[in-house]
Formats: C-alpha cells, structure tokens, sequence
C-alpha cells in the first residue's frame, strides 16, 4: 500500500515518517516508533488505554489515523517526565495514593488526567469522575485513582500532596 | 542514633515489613509507561498471527479456501486444522481431562470459535489475510440452553462424544452431559427437609460473564531451529503450567521450553488456562522460522477465552420455625460451554462448590452439579475468586435472605444466629471442610455497629409506608452478605492440575552485602508481589524490604509452582516464602553462635539481629551474617545464605468478611443508586493494608459490574451479543460508588504467618451484597428473588411484574 510522508512532535522530538494511510496512531506509536507507554485495551474507543495528548487535548490514539497527526504536537506518557528525570506531580501521586494495580491503565489515565488538570485546575470529585470516564480501570475502583488526582492537583496549585486518609 | 542504640520498634519500621503500608516497587516503572507488557515485545523479523473466526454457533465445514489469503501481499502461511493435524495437534487436552479444538476440525461448536490462523509480517497484511480466507459452512441446530441441554431432542455439540460413555469424572448419562458430581450427604440432608418446619426452594442463576482484564491475552512464540528451543512470552497467570503442558503436547521436551510471563495488565482468571492462540502462534513459529506474536482484540476475549460463572442453582434451606438451619440443599446445571475446559484442580470439575455452606453451622448438607455442553465458548474460570466460590457463596447468601423473609425475620439477625461461633474453630462443615479460623460474630456485629443498621431499617420502613402511601416512587434496599471463602489451592492430598500437587515455592538467595532475590512459581497480574513477598521477607530476615528484589514468570529461573489464581500467592507462596526465610535465619542463627562464641540456644532474634540472651550488646545483624555466610562459616558448613521451599499447605484458608450495601432504587426507570457500600474484611494477619485496601476497592468494582450489569448473552441461534465493550458492561468512575473498608484481624492457625489471602474476598462477598439490596428492597411486596444482573431494565421488569407500574 502507498504511504504518506507524515511529520510531528513527538514528547518534544520532531518525527518525520513514512506510514500507510490506514494505520491507526496506537499502531505507529507502538510498532513504528517503539512508544509503547500507551496500551491497546479494546477495539471500540472504550477503554481510553490508548490516550495520548494531541494538539492539547485527550484522544483514543486507536481511533486516530497516523495521518491525521500530521503537523500535530503529541504527548504520550513517556514525555510526562522533566528532562532531568523528576516526575510529574500526577506520576507521584498515582503511586503514592494507590492509583494504580495492573499498570495497564495507568499511561492512558495519567495522560487524561494530565489534560483534565490543564482544562480544570481544581476539579471537584464528581468533576474528576467525569473526567476519567473515558478511561476503564479493572483493577483499583477508582477511588484511589481520584484521589490522586486531586492530590496532583493540589501539588501543582502549590499545596502539599496530602497524606492518604485512612 | 547507631545502628546499636536504636530501639526494636525504630528498627522495626525501617525494614517497611509486615504490616506496613509500604509503597510500590513496581509503580515506578508504571506510572513512566515503562512496564514490560507482552505487546510491547519487539523481535526481529517478527510476524503477526490472526485468526479467522466462525459466524455461526454450530455449523459444518463443507471446505476451507485459503488461496486469496495466501496471495495477499505479507501474508506468509495460513493455518488450518489439516496442518496442524500433521503435527498432532488440531485438538489439544484441557486442564478439565476433555480436549478442546484448537482449529475447528470439522465443524465449528460455539460463535468466533478459531477456523484459521493467518500468519503475516503485520497486523494490518494479517488482517487483509483473515478477510479473505473462504470458508463454506453447513449450519446446524444449536443448543444455547443449558437446561435443555439434556433434552432427548437436544442438538448435540460434540461428535466425538455422542455416546454416553465414561467421562473424566465417571458415568454421563446424555451425549450433552459432562459429569455429576456431588458432596454432602443427600440421605442426611433428605432427613433434615422432611423434618423441617420452614423449608424454601428458589431457583438462583449466576450469568455468564467475563474477567475481561484491560490487557487481552496474547503472546510471542519464537522457537530457534537450530537449538530446539522454544521461548514463549505471554499472558500466564501459570508460567510453569503452561511449560509442562506444551511439553506434553509436542514434541519439545520441557528444559527446551522457556516460558516468559513479562508484566500482565490484569488476569482475574482470563489468564490461567492455555488457549488456541498459543498452539498456533507456536506452530507458526515452528513453520516460519521466526518469531510470532498473537494478540487477542476485545470481541475475540469477551467472546472465546474463559468466561466465567453460568451456573443455575435451585438452592433449599430448611429451618426450624424459630429460625435455626437444619438443611441446605443445592442442585446445579452447570454450562461449560463446547469444550470442557474449567480452570479447575483436576479432581474438582465443580471446584469448591462445596463451600455452599458458607458461614453457616449447618448440620446437614448435600449438592449435586451437572456439567452440560452447549454451543458456547468453552472456560469457566475462576473470575477473581477459588474454584466455583463466588457462585456457592451467591446462593447461599439469596437463600438466606430468602429463608429470612418467609420466616420475618431480620435477615442480619438471622445470619447471626447461625453463624459458625468462635469456640467452633476449627470447624468441619456438613461438606467435610475443615475451616481453620474465623470470628464471624464480631465481624457481623462491627459491620452493623459500623453502618448503624438499625437506623437504617428505620429509615427503609418509613420509606415503605411512603411509598404505600403514594409519597415517592423510591425504594430502599440493604443488602447484607456474610461470606466465607476457601483459598490457597492446595494441599495436595486435595489438589493437582493434571496429576501436579499444588504446592508453590520460593527460593531466596541473600547477597555477601545484606539484599537479596526472591524468585517465585507465583505471577503477580497487578496484585502488587514484588513489593509484597519483599516485607514478608524483611519481617523474617532482618532486612530492608527495599534490598529485597522479587521475580516471578520466567520458568528457567522461577523454582516450579501453579501460578497465581484462587488467592493462592499468599497462603501458598506467601508460605514458601516464610519458610525459605526460616531456613536462611536458621543457618545465620549457627553463623553467629559460632562469631560470637556461645551455643545457638543462647542467642535470640531481636528484628534485623541475633543477640545473646541477656547480653543485648553482643550481637550480629543480619547483615553482618550475610557477609559472613561468603567468608567465614564454621568449618563443615557450605558457604553462602539462600534456601528453597516448596510448600504443601496442610489445609486452604478461610478468609470471611461482612458486607453491608445500601441502594435506592427509582421503581419507574429501575435505575439503582448504590448509596453506600461497606465491606469489613478478615484476612488474617494483613501484609500491606495499603494493598488490601486497593485489592477491596478493585473487587467491590468488579462485584459491582457482575450483579449490577454483567452478562454475556446468546440468542436462541447462538449469537453472543455482548462482545464488545459497546454491550458488555464495565463499570467508570461515574457509576462505581464509593467503598468504606473496615477490616477484623484472625489468622489463620496453620499458615506460618497467619495470612490468608485478600484479593478475591470482595468479588466473592460483594456480587451477593448488591443482588441482596436490590432483591431486599422489592421484599417487602412478596418477591423473593429477582435475577441478576440488576441492570435498569431487569429491575424496571421486576417492579412491572409487581405491578408497581399501575
């Protein structure tokens, strides 16, 4: 099959590829370029395991073609991280308040979050569950992921990360 | 303060042991999207595999055309179950003694069952392969309903089984049937209900559903012609069973076998079993010469690898008037699906069903189940819980509530009254378990005093009168379930998968310099090991969790075990791996007697160290020994600190927990509200409570998605129409209610740290906690029972039904 010359920002990093017209962005990602942060989880835009950041705002990257990033800027999990090493506020607080099991979830539901901060500093708890509806996790209930969030959330308006309630 | 001068307790609480909410180790890589995840799996010259699937449920295979496929440009072979018979392996044994297709060998028995296997060098040229393989099919009369399934006049699913010959588990009395197994003593039991002066039958169905992990199954198979060996990466909740099984199956003997369970995204069950993608991506690898990865797609999971539950159970109590049980009764169809293939212990093609007793001291009990054939995808795992124990404790719990309304009483206060009692520990139930600790009362009684239920049943009865009255089309639910689990399979007088005890293991070697690695038979899905077994060890060595590595799922270097499933990690493994510490400590114990001149009975373990009875300021740390072990043992002893151990439980355990759910359910739309849910917990002595709390939280979820939604449903031409995530119910963070976790602490009297195991509990206690609420709240009007899943349009149904709607 012919392929389309695409180009993007990629966690920061220019990109210049050559991809099929048909091939989904989680495919090129995870195949092409190695980026395997985000996860495929289902076949119908359900799971959210896939999202990354496109042109600032949260998609399900199997949803997505390869093309239609063409000239975007994306971020993926693995461009959460400061260039020195330290972790976003939301990667800390995930694992310091149990926001995660399995592990599978948790790139495409950080990813979310991340972008849920930015539209809503300071998101009530209902706020952050709609949110995230879009993101399934089969492992925690959620409960610890939102807390986490507002956690990160605090952090980052320059509050303290609250120790978890008992 | 030194290392000399710090107290026990300081000392203590830097090792982050037992007890404590330690971080963990493997978030670190998570939350960076740097975990290990089969598809992240890479090889050179790596091919895709993909399968072509049957539309129908039951249908003849007139002829297959694989000659487009071949052409598509990237395809590289396509498989059928012709050149897999070549090798002996169209059909391959399931872990239930029945055998199971991998490619369908002449007709097709269940809906998206595999037909062919296209092999390409991408997913997208396998897909354009898959389109164009040309199947032509005959179709024929499905059988969808297991009980019809027995009917004289009932298709029959499986050719090589049309007689009614022996089975795996002795005589079958139609060509649908699988086996009958039973347990109690049905005279005794017959005995108690002729007695009886209250008596309840009710007619309980636990729906099909699915452990659907976020992660499908999937796996890379790369076998080296020139050596002979065969590496498989892939989704295992049992590494080592899947290693000994492939050898049995093939031609590659099991040291030539190198399985790889990386990082899993989930398991709950889905993962125990062997699939046919792993034949043929192996095949594949084999034919090909090169690497071959299969991963399943949603449909292709929900539709064809292990569901779980489909039990239909006519469940009878008998009871004095007063509200004493003196009988239970369960007899139960069983749905297996095409191909027997339970994740069972082999003896046990009901698994512990025989735990329908649940928390009760019934003096007379008997159940009897019915293994059926349909045209149905073939499993039957064990969906976050043991063998068949969240579908024994479902009936037991509705029957209770059952039996507690017909005789009016409350149905807390008639759980109470016949709980097991403390002082009859260890209990031997009328089945001929031995549970080996619990303190049920106090549990029920904190998790009443908790939710203030008489408060509750207050505001439920004036909401009644209300809606008697006309004043609100709401109802009030409480749903109060007692559970009682039976985890860690197993002791081997009791247990094996294909004739292997199921014991696990640990083998813990300590470095010159005081850390150390842990490798074990068990494989963590997300339960959180590597943090885990590491402050198990820290508790009984003295040394910091932190310099603990844990390593599971890769059998060259694992010792052997059967995985992790059925709670089995801690009460097992868990074990193993105190006792392997025992083991080290022992030999450190003799190093430092002999450092410190003295006779090893006059030291005593003081956390991190050993000391000299009253002498606290002669003593070696643990760390100290470590270095020791590599250079200066007494003479006649083997140098180095590490030891293994297997471990053959001598009993299961019994964790138990109270379960209090509050719903309110809107009778015109029969949308319910869960208003609150708390679940009390008793799992023994409690490693990480952090964990505990997150594994409760995830499994009240998951019960929550089962009774409130869940079901994988056929149509009557066999159709399943509920194989995406579009119709099969997950729930979000909008809909999953919030969970109170409250926790009692008995351990178990045999398990070498008194742990018992958490992470099914809630699933097990929950799925009958919420169908109580919804059922309780419709009680009051005469129902007694309203099946699950308690979706909007099922409670909608059951008020109409009622006539609630005039």
């Amino acid at each position: 099959m012919a392929k389309t010359q695409i180009s993007l920002t990629l966690n920061g990093k220019q990109i210049e590829a050559l991809v099929e017209p048909r091939t989904l962005l989680i495919h090129f990602l995870r195949d092409e370029l190695k980026i395997t942060g985000p996860h495929i989880g289902c076949d119908t835009t359900h799971c959210g395991a896939c999202t990354v950041d496109l042109d600032g705002k949260s998609v399900k990257s199997c949803t997505v073609f390869a093309v239609q990033a063409d000239g975007a800027e994306v971020l993926t999990i693995e461009g959460m991280a400061q260039a020195d090493g330290t972790l976003h506020p939301l990667q800390q607080a995930f694992r310091e308040h149990h926001g995660l099991q399995c592990g599978f979830c948790t790139p495409g539901m950080i990813t979310r979050a991340y972008r849920l901060l930015k539209e809503n500093s300071n998101p009530t708890e209902d706020e952050i569950r709609m949110g995230i509806s879009g993101n399934l996790c089969r492992c925690t209930g959620y409960q610890n992921i939102v807390k986490a969030i507002q956690a990160a959330a605090a952090e980052m308006a320059g509050g303290q990360v609250k120790e978890a309630a008992e | 303060m030194n290392a000399q001068t710090e107290t026990s307790e300081a000392r203590a609480e830097k090792l982050e042991g037992i007890g404590c909410k330690r971080k963990r180790v493997e978030d670190v890589r998570f939350t960076q999207g740097k975990g290990n995840y089969v598809d992240d799996l890479n090889l050179p010259n790596m091919l895709y595999g993909d399968f072509v699937r049957s539309p129908y449920a039951h249908a003849r295979i007139k002829s297959i055309d694989t000659s487009k496929a071949t052409a598509v440009p990237g395809v590289v072979a396509v498989l059928t179950a012709e050149e897999l018979k070549g090798v002996n392996l169209a059909w391959m044994p399931t872990l239930a003694g029945d055998k199971q297709m991998v490619l369908a060998d002449g007709k097709v028995l269940f809906q998206n069952q595999e037909v062919a296997f296209v092999v390409a060098t991408d997913r997208y040229a396998a897909a354009d392969g898959v389109e164009l393989v040309e199947v032509d099919y005959e179709d024929l009369p499905v059988n969808v309903d297991p009980l019809k399934a027995m009917d004289a006049d009932a298709a029959i699913v499986r050719e090589d089984r049309t007689d009614t010959g022996d089975g795996a588990h002795g005589p079958r009395k139609h060509p649908n049937h699988i086996f009958s197994w039973e347990a109690g003593e049905k005279a005794a039991a017959d005995a108690a209900f002729d007695k009886a002066e209250v008596t309840v039958k009710e007619f309980i169905q636990y729906p099909r559903c699915h452990p659907c992990p976020l992660e499908t199954c999937q796996c890379v198979a790369s076998f080296d012609k020139i050596t002979g060996d065969l590496t498989l990466w892939g989704t295992f909740q049992a590494p080592h069973v899947i290693r000994t099984v492939g050898s049995l199956i093939s031609t590659i003997p099991e040291h030539k076998i190198h399985v790889i369970a990386p990082d899993i995204g989930g398991g709950f069950g889905n993962k125990v079993g062997a699939y046919p993608g792993y034949i043929c991506a192996i095949v594949a690898s084999i034919v090909t010469g090169q690497p071959v990865k299969w991963t399943e797609d949603r449909i292709e999971n929900l539709s064809t690898t292990a569901f779980a539950r489909d039990f239909h159970m006519e469940t009878e109590l008998a009871c004095t008037k007063d509200g004493r049980i003196t009988g239970l009764r369960v007899y139960t169809i069983a749905d297996h699906g095409a191909f027997d293939a339970c994740a069972n212990a082999s003896k046990w093609p009901a698994g512990l069903f025989s735990i329908v007793s649940g928390s009760y001291d019934i003096p007379a009990a008997y159940c009897l189940v019915d293994g059926v054939y349909t045209n149905k995808a073939p499993g039957g795992v064990a969906y976050r819980c043991s063998f068949r124990v969240t579908e024994a404790a479902y009936a037991i719990e509705r029957a209770m509530d059952i039996m507690a309304q017909k005789l009016g009483m409350d149905p807390a206060e008639f759980r109470m009254k016949n709980l097991i009692k403390r002082e009859q520990f260890p209990y031997t139930s009328a089945f001929g378990w031995e549970y080996d600790s619990g303190d049920y009362q106090t549990a029920l009684k904190k998790a009443m005093d908790s939710v203030d239920y008489k408060k509750l049943r207050e505001e439920q009865k004036a909401k009644q009168e209300a809606f008697k009255r006309g004043e609100t089309r709401e109802l009030m639910g409480i749903g109060v379930a007692f559970f009682t689990e039976i985890v860690g399979a197993g002791p081997s007088r009791a247990c094996d998968i294909l004739g292997i005890a199921m014991f696990d293991s640990a083998e813990i070697r300590i470095h010159p310099t005081g850390t150390g690695i842990c490798r074990l038979g068990t494989k963590s899905q997300g339960q959180g090991h590597e943090t885990t077994y590491a402050q198990i060890i820290a508790t009984e060595l003295g040394l910091a969790a932190d310099g603990i590595t844990v390593e599971e799922g890769n059998t060259d270097t694992a010792p052997y075990g059967l995985g992790t499933y059925g709670s089995r990690s801690t009460p097992v493994s868990g074990a193993a791996t105190a006792m392997a510490c025992r083991k080290i400590k022992a030999k450190a114990q003799m190093i430092a007697a002999y450092m410190l001149e003295v006779h090893d009975d006059d030291l005593e373990w003081d956390v991190d160290r050993f000391r000299v009875k009253g002498n606290p300021e002669r003593f070696k740390t643990m760390t100290e020994l470590a270095w020791a072990a590599y250079h200066e043992v007494p003479a006649g002893m083997e140098p180095g600190l590490e030891a293994v151990n297997y471990y053959d439980p001598p009993n299961f355990t019994f964790p138990f927990g109270a379960y209090i759910c509050v719903a309110d359910i809107d009778v015109d739309t029969g949308e319910t509200k869960i208003r609150r849910f708390y679940a009390l917990d008793d799992c023994g002595t409690r490693i990480n409570p952090m964990i505990i709390e997150g594994q409760v939280h995830g499994g009240l979820t998951e019960a929550f998605g089962i009774a409130m939604g869940q079901e994988l449903y056929y149509d009557e031409g066999g159709n399943i129409t509920t194989a995406s995530l579009m119709d099969y119910f997950l729930p979000t963070a909008v809909e999953t209610p919030k969970w109170e976790t409250d926790w009692t602490t008995t351990p178990s009297p045999h398990h070498p740290i008194g742990a018992k195991g958490v992470g099914e509990s809630p699933n097990v206690g929950g799925v009958p906690a919420f169908s109580n609420a919804v059922n309780d709240a419709f009680a009051f009007l005469g129902s007694t029972h309203i099946q699950m899943p308690h979706d909007s349009w099922r409670t909608w149904e059951a008020a109409e039904r009622l006539g609630l709607h005039t």
